[in-house]
């Protein structure tokens, strides 16, 4: 599936803003995001599994915060970075 | 030799350089846009670089150079604590690093923000939970978990290795106290008899202080020296109570702030930038007037050290941002929040700013590079 990426982490990505990734749950996904992107997975998601806290996943335009919610090869998933610093 | 001067901010790394210590060249900035708590140079092989960094979104990292700065390498494993933590901690800053032992090259210590200590031994690539500490049946105790009464968050800072012993290790936490072990973080001990703690009932604790920095001097490694929240300390280990030496500072500037700097050859010699701790703790100089204190008598006396210093200023100098190199006379350096590096070559006698409008400097560390 295809996987949006946010700017902050597309130094990971050589800079591209879309990436493939594979999994049948969007936890899965990220695991693959960081096969295939080494360090990637550690900046939106903490040692605990969560969701960092100024990072949003959205799974087909819902923001999903829920790493063992199934997707398919069909769904899309955009990561963003929340509002926030200064 | 090329003098360093690694310069963490809050928006990036700057390095500045210099041969001859009169004239910096300053590169930067390396990583803008992330918070750069602190920089470090392997003073055992004055090769190897390695940065705590985060940024306001993405988690904590640390990223490794081997060419003082031009090319960067991410952690293969970075400091985290273990999944499945019973106390679900997840690190949210590195905020400390420290070289290890002569004997083990490529052992680093790195605190962080909650308090977990975490350890390398291949020059920063991969880390693993200090599980001595991380997982002591007192952790939560001493860290005051999960309160975290520190402003920006509690943090675990200088970590200090005995150079007679790399199994021999100390910390800061801020707050908690000073801890001590003798078995490679196996087991520790608070260390803080002789400390105050005055915003605690009593005042006297076994821990749950505030240092801000501690220290050991090198050629006299039973000799520790502490900026606490409360005050100047010195310990002499074979004793094990700290002494207020701060007690000897002018009344009027106080004896609070954040760093404390040794003298290389000198265990009597330190340098502290006093900052107001009155009132609501405005974390500025004194009156505005900025300067350091020097005591070459192991803080029997101080003297104000302000020459070249600007009359009126309203910056802090954080824990992490004043350093001595080892030159003769000794090079004293120090980083302000208002984006300002300044260099005295000759002891603290007198100063002048080697860079002005960088981000707010949280480090600066002096580093002599290799060949």
């Amino acid at each position: 599936m295809k996987v949006r990426i946010p700017t902050p982490l597309r130094s990971y990505t050589e800079q591209r803003a879309e990436v493939d990734a594979d999994g049948a749950t969007l936890g899965e996904v990220l695991v693959d995001l960081d096969r295939r992107y080494p360090g990637i997975r550690f900046r939106m998601v903490d040692e605990q599994g969560q969701i960092r806290k100024h990072m949003k996943v959205f799974l087909n335009g819902e923001s999903e915060r829920d790493l063992d919610v199934a997707v398919g090869d069909a769904d899309e998933v955009v990561i963003m970075q929340a509002l926030s610093g200064g | 030799m090329t003098a360093m001067l690694l310069v963490g901010t809050r928006k990036g790394l700057w390095i500045a350089s210099s041969e001859d210590r009169r004239s910096w060249g300053v590169e930067g900035p390396m990583f803008l846009g992330h918070v750069m708590q602190h920089a470090v140079l392997d003073p055992r092989d004055g090769r190897t670089l390695l940065v705590a960094t985060r940024t306001g979104h993405l988690g904590p990292t640390v990223f490794r150079s081997d060419d003082f700065g031009r090319s960067w390498s991410e952690a293969t494993h970075p400091p985290q604590f273990a999944a499945g933590d019973p106390l679900e901690r997840s690190l949210r800053a590195v905020f400390w690093l420290t070289p290890g032992h002569a004997d083990e090259p490529g052992v680093w210590y790195a605190g962080g923000t909650p308090q977990g200590l975490f350890r390398t031994e291949d020059a920063g690539d991969t880390w693993a939970p200090v599980d001595g500490w991380n997982d002591h049946p007192m952790w939560a105790t001493w860290a005051e978990w999960p309160e975290e009464n520190t402003p920006d968050g509690s943090m675990l800072h200088s970590v200090v290795v005995d150079p007679r012993d790399p199994s021999h290790l100390y910390l800061g936490l801020s707050a908690g106290g000073v801890f001590e072990s003798t078995d490679t973080g196996g087991d520790w001990k608070p260390l803080n008899a002789g400390c105050l703690a005055l915003f605690q009932p009593d005042p006297e604790p076994e821990f749950g202080h505030d240092p801000h920095c501690v220290r050991l001097h090198p050629l006299r490694p039973d000799r520790l020296y502490q900026q606490n929240h409360c005050g100047i300390y010195r310990m002499e280990r074979t004793d094990g109570r700290w002494i207020r030496i701060g007690d000897n500072m002018p009344r009027d500037v106080g004896d609070i702030g954040f760093p404390i700097e040794l003298h290389p050859r000198d265990p009597d010699t330190a340098w502290v930038f006093p900052m107001d701790g009155t009132d609501v703790w405005p974390r500025t100089s004194p009156d505005g007037r900025p300067a350091a204190y020097v005591t070459r008598d192991a803080g029997e006396s101080w003297t104000r050290c302000d020459s070249g210093m600007p009359e009126q200023a309203w910056y802090t100098v954080k824990r992490q941002a004043m350093t001595v190199d080892d030159g003769d006379p000794v090079g004293v350096y120090f980083g302000t929040t208002s984006g300002e590096l300044w260099a005295s070559t000759d002891e603290g006698a007198s100063w002048r700013p080697i860079a002005e409008h960088l981000p707010e400097i949280f480090s600066v560390e002096h580093g002599t590079r290799a060949a």
